[in-house]
């Protein structure tokens, strides 16, 4: 069963073809991740699942129903004036429900996320990684069939990403909602995906698709494991060979 | 120490300036029409206080109640403006050929309108044409300025027009209208000043008449002392608005 796909894709900016074609199915609960050098259309791809631009050729099928498609971006675009709570509520109340309800799913989300106790802190009272788990609730309030995830690590630290990363994984077995997200980074690509699609530049297309051996979420040490070894070897062969192509 | 040192420092140095212009002034026995010592500004100050502080306050109170409407007013239209495109470039043209024409060039014509009974009239509207643009355009630029990002999530979550305004557009223009009533202040005084200049008559008797009587006596120590008084009244109210502003950006960042 797939929960979104992008059949024979083509996006065209002014400046040219930005990606394309390309034809990518995502599985249900997939971890599916897009690696690639910048400027080969990862994020486009992204904002084509997440029906936040429309294809120039080609389709896309996706769950359209409203929070049936969340997205956590590389900022943790949080809205300043709002404590936690209520960025995390927003999809929920921008859906009808009442204000009540929508703080007590909020207050939940948060502790999923473990931020039990932030509920009332503002966006600039949090740390970064702090302030990128309220962008994780959010996007996890509304139980979402599809997680799309742009670079949402890029700004953090190595420790925090990596205590991210787990953390989402551990999320990921609860709510088995299908992921796909973007990263320029081969490790964190295959510690974290069930699946690592590699995509060449000018214009984007997909240059390879490896799956990634190994139970999820990761058991401690994944890191030295051969197989993790073998893949992160392959993805980043397919990545150079995309770039030189 | 440093840090009095520091704070001390351009108090003294106006100390400094002072002494030397009133020594100038002894010395050279330069005219009091002409130059009055600080000492001789200093007594008109203290002699004219109670007409001084009525004076500030009526030309304060014009400049207050047209900040009010200039606030109104611009919000309103900045709303209005930035939900229709096509009201925007109507009115556009004509905001731009209001605000770069000097107050003072249409000052006269205000005056006629508002009838020689009623020069207070003039004021207000003039200090209101003089504080609406801060406003307005901070307003217009604050409901533009919402994170991108955030517009696309609320995209995402197909938020209706109205949840937008009231969710994102809105809150988005705090800071900014924070900042455009600031400046709309310090510019409102200004307005109201420079319409009690060109009306000029008795009946208007804020601090720019006490300033133009008293030239016209050539008493000119009465007519720093009314200067003394404006310029401490602009920073007041310069001064309470940027706090206003700095708890304002608290309250809406949290922080």
């Amino acid at each position: 069963m797939t929960v979104a796909a992008l059949r024979d894709v083509e996006v065209d900016y002014d400046r040219g073809r930005a990606l394309g074609p390309v034809s990518l199915e995502i599985g249900a609960q997939e971890i599916v991740a897009l690696v690639g050098p910048s400027g080969c259309g990862k994020s486009t791809a992204l904002r084509l699942l997440a029906g936040l631009e429309t294809p120039t050729r080609g389709t896309v099928r996706r769950a359209t129903g409203r929070g049936e498609t969340a997205v956590v971006f590389q900022a943790p675009t949080l809205a300043p004036w709002l404590s936690a709570r209520a960025n995390v509520a927003l999809p929920l109340e921008l859906a009808g429900m009442p204000r009540a309800e929508a703080c007590a799913a909020a207050d939940a989300a948060l502790a999923r996320v473990g931020l039990a106790g932030a509920e009332a802190a503002r966006p600039a009272q949090l740390s970064g990684g702090m302030a990128m788990r309220v962008s994780l609730a959010r996007a996890l309030v509304t139980e979402p069939k599809l997680l799309l995830l742009d670079e949402p690590f890029a700004a953090l630290d190595e420790i925090t990403r990596r205590a991210l990363a787990d953390d989402v994984l551990t999320l990921w077995a609860t709510t088995r909602s299908a992921i796909v997200f973007v990263t320029h980074n081969v490790e964190e690509a295959v510690y974290m995906a069930s699946r690592v699609v590699v995509m060449g530049c000018g214009p984007g297309t997909i240059v390879g698709d490896f799956a990634v051996e190994g139970p999820l979420p990761r058991p401690p040490q994944f890191r030295t494991t051969p197989g993790f070894r073998t893949t992160a070897e392959a993805v980043s062969t397919a990545l150079a060979q995309g770039v030189g192509a | 120490m440093r840090g009095l040192a520091i704070r001390l420092a351009p108090w003294a140095l106006i100390a400094l300036l002072l002494a030397g212009w009133e020594l100038a002034c002894r010395m050279l026995e330069i005219p009091v029409y002409f130059l009055p010592p600080p000492s001789a500004i200093g007594e008109a100050v203290v002699q004219e206080w109670p007409g001084l502080v009525k004076a500030a306050w009526f030309t304060l109170s014009k400049a207050l109640i047209a900040l009010a409407i200039a606030s109104v007013v611009a919000q309103v239209l900045a709303l209005a403006v930035t939900l229709s495109g096509v009201l925007e470039r109507t009115v556009q043209p004509i905001a731009v050929v209001l605000q770069v024409t000097p107050v003072i060039a249409i000052a006269p014509l205000v005056n006629i309108w508002a009838g020689v009974d009623h020069p207070e009239r003039a004021l207000v509207a003039l200090a209101s044409i003089v504080a609406f643009f801060p406003i307005y355009s901070g307003a217009v630029t604050g409901l533009r300025a919402a994170d991108p990002d955030l517009v696309r999530l609320f995209d995402l979550y197909g938020a209706g027009r109205l949840q937008r305004l009231t969710r994102l557009r809105l809150p988005s223009a705090v800071p900014f209208l924070l900042e455009g009533h600031k400046v709309a202040a310090g510019l409102a005084i200004v307005g109201a000043v420079v319409a009690e200049f060109v009306s000029g008559s008795g009946k208007v008797q804020g601090l720019a008449w006490k300033i133009l009587d008293a030239g016209n006596r050539l008493q000119t120590a009465k007519m720093f002392a009314a200067l003394l008084v404006l310029g401490a009244m602009g920073v007041a109210l310069y001064a309470l608005l940027a706090r206003a502003e700095r708890w304002g950006l608290r309250w809406w960042r949290g922080r």
